[in-house]
């Protein structure tokens, strides 16, 4: 798009201001994120730019927030916990999700639109009211303060990413295949793990993925169901933002984005993937 | 399966019948087979999400407290018609109870219920507890002696009102009424409002992100939709990567940003505009929330009003401008309404993700950006009041699926996408 020859002043105005617009909120969008990574270098114990790095002095930077965070005991352990965590609740919501997507693409299931809002409610549900309802219920089961509880809520809230990843994928998907298949004398799990899973992958993957970052990211649920022995890496956030603020967090958030952008150069990758495999052009 | 057929070439009416049993047959086992491929996932959101969700509904109508550590009150008070002063009867399984209860040690629970109903309820139950060994029948002058409380019927009328296991009481407080001793349900004066304030806030607060979301995300997904696919790609990363980022990274990287020594107000110093001294209060408050929450869901505008606009043909503006409309109209009449649908699915799913926000709000938001989410939280882990934490949780919810069945009509469950 660009601005035609005939354009008169007013429309030349127009269209400059409206880039100028459009610039301004792609700043707003990516600036507090940029911002985040050389503050996290800051030598002092600041939230804000020092003299020293605005001229660029070398001194001013240190590595000293990094350290802190790979020496201190808490976090460490908090690393452990969201792995743990994030590990196990990707692997039940991958594999429950694509099964139930599997279903969910025949045309033969009953009462398909209620199933669908049933399985998607996790997303819709204010988490705030997930974590209160989960709190009491899950105490009442008594595994609230375990690994098993918060694995299980976890699972809970990322299966819906799985879902509905899988059944866009599956929309695409040739059922003759599947018929051929079987026509050829191929057993039902042969055909699944042969046929339909290479073809279905890229959506498991992507939403795998959206699960393990739910999980990853997950602080409200976490806050209320798990235990000290329970605690993650944005439940060590949280009340680090809260109590003792110091750069350690943005050293945290700094690797916590170098980590996104892995996450959304895969999912990138995927969908693209799947969008060659599935014969729509991009 | 051997099909036999007749001279003819038809089937036999036999053979039909079979048939035609068969396919039902086949029909109804890829019918069982699809359920049970969903069951499993449906089973697990039934137990782990949907129950504990009723579990709250439950909750926020029970009220088994003073039911249940005041038993024999509660049950001589049944037949009690609230005119006048209990009669002896009832004191002494008052009296009863009060020993029962201070043995237990759980005397307490049910006077911190009745406390949430009237303060002063707890000291004249624990009080009266403490010196109970020392009380002698007849129990009604002894306890009027031993707390002149005793003597006030409005008292009664509030153990009374407790003494049902179910209870209305903290969707009444939950909107802002109260119940007076003879059971009429009014508004508290307005300086005492919380909750109703709250809701409003909630919702105008989200209303007001909803629209800034619109505005910026507006001319930024139309702009993305008219550059070429490689280019837009590009710069679709901008739009992407906070969408991955971390919400509490997001946060707070706000922090950073708006606070009084933060990076905006040094900027804004540095450059003149506003002097040391007055360096502009951003942040923990209404603002805050605002401008955290607008930048955290814009994505969730962007990402729909795009993948509508791309679907619009730009030939129809095109087509509008020769047929001489001016570039006003031929966006207002032709353009815009083509986009609503992306502008609906956009606004109603930031709109809902905003009235359920509770971090950032907690984070950002000072006193006057919390959101209802906030005073969830504050009841289940602050004043531990888990009835009033239910009730407002489940109002809370009504409000989310009224709008979240707005949103299936206009948009549909099977048409939410995702990056």
């Amino acid at each position: 798009m660009s601005v035609p020859s005939y354009a008169g002043p007013l429309e030349r105005t127009w269209y400059y201001a409206f880039r100028v617009f459009c610039a301004a909120v792609f700043i707003f969008l990516i600036a507090p994120i940029l911002v985040i990574v050389p503050l996290s270098f800051n030598a002092e114990p600041y939230f804000s730019f020092t003299q020293g790095m605005l001229t660029l002095d070398p001194d001013a930077y240190s590595t000293r927030w990094y350290e802190e965070f790979l020496t201190s005991d808490r976090w460490l352990e908090s690393i452990k916990n969201s792995v743990i965590v994030a590990f196990f609740s990707t692997f039940l919501a991958a594999s429950l999700g694509t099964l139930a997507a599997l279903g969910l693409s025949r045309s033969e299931l009953p009462y398909k639109g209620l199933i669908m809002g049933l399985l998607i409610s996790p997303m819709i549900v204010p988490l705030i009211i997930a974590a209160a309802g989960m709190f009491f219920f899950y105490s009442s089961l008594g595994i609230s303060q375990s690994y098993v509880g918060l694995i299980l809520a976890h699972t809970a809230l990322g299966t819906p990413f799985v879902v509905i990843t899988v059944t866009a994928t599956l929309s695409g998907f040739d059922h003759n295949l599947v018929k051929a298949a079987a026509n050829l004398g191929a057993t039902p799990t042969y055909t699944f793990f042969k046929i339909t899973m290479p073809l279905i992958m890229t959506g498991v993957i992507s939403g795998a993925l959206f699960a393990l970052m739910t999980s990853f990211d997950e602080v409200i649920v976490a806050i209320f169901i798990a235990g000290v022995e329970q605690r993650t890496i944005p439940m060590q956030m949280w009340s680090g933002i809260r109590e003792q603020i110091s750069p350690t967090i943005l050293a945290v958030a700094t690797i916590l984005i170098t980590f996104s952008v892995i996450m959304l150069a895969t999912v990138e990758i995927l969908r693209r993937r799947s969008d060659r495999i599935r014969g729509i052009i991009s | 399966m051997a099909i036999t057929v007749d001279a003819s070439g038809d089937l036999s009416p036999e053979e039909q019948k079979r048939l035609k049993a068969d396919l039902h047959r086949s029909l109804f086992r890829n019918k069982v087979r699809a359920c049970l491929l969903v069951a499993p996932l449906v089973v697990f959101i039934l137990v782990t999400f949907v129950a504990p969700i009723g579990n709250m509904l439950i909750r926020s109508v029970e009220d088994p407290q003073v039911n249940e550590y005041m038993p024999l009150t509660s049950e001589a008070l049944q037949d009690w018609d609230g005119q006048e002063l209990p009669d002896e009867t009832i004191f002494a399984a008052l009296a009863q109870d009060l020993i029962a209860g201070r043995e237990s040690k759980e005397i307490g629970k049910a006077a911190t219920r009745l406390n949430y109903e009237s303060s002063g309820m707890r000291s004249l139950i624990m009080g009266s507890a403490r010196k109970i060994s020392r009380i002698e029948p007849p129990y009604k002058e002894a306890l009027i002696e031993a707390d002149k409380d005793w003597a006030d019927i409005d008292n009664w009328k509030i153990i009374k009102r407790l003494s049902s296991s179910y209870t209305s009481s903290y969707y009444v407080a939950a909107l802002d009424m109260e119940t007076s001793p003879d059971g009429e349900v009014s508004f508290v004066p307005e300086n005492q409002q919380i909750y109703l304030k709250l809701f409003w806030r909630t919702l105008w607060m989200s209303m007001l992100i909803t629209a800034m979301t619109v505005l910026l995300g507006y001319p930024v997904s139309y702009f993305l939709a008219s550059l070429p696919v490689k280019k837009a790609n590009v710069l679709m990363i901008l739009v992407l990567l906070p969408f991955w980022t971390s919400l509490l990274v997001r946060t707070s990287s706000w922090i950073a940003m708006l606070q009084s020594q933060g990076i905006l107000n040094d900027l804004l110093v540095w450059m003149g505009i506003i002097a040391d001294e007055q360096r502009l209060q951003m942040i923990y408050n209404a603002l805050g929330t605002v401008i955290a929450m607008t930048h955290i869901l814009l994505p969730f505008m962007i990402l729909p009003l795009y993948s509508v606009m791309k679907t619009v043909p730009p030939s129809y503006l095109r087509a509008a401008r020769s047929l001489g409309a001016n570039p006003w109209t031929a966006f207002w009449q032709v353009y815009l309404p083509q986009t609503i649908p992306g502008i609906s699915a956009g606004a109603i799913l930031v709109f809902i993700l905003a009235i359920g926000y509770y971090i950032t709000p907690a984070l950002v938001g000072g006193q006057s950006g919390q959101f209802i989410g906030n005073l969830i939280a504050y009841h289940m882990q602050g004043s531990l009041n888990w009835g009033m934490a239910a009730a407002l949780g489940v109002m809370l919810l009504v409000l989310v699926m009224g709008i979240y069945g707005l949103y299936s009509r206009f948009v549909g469950v099977n048409n939410v996408k995702l990056g």
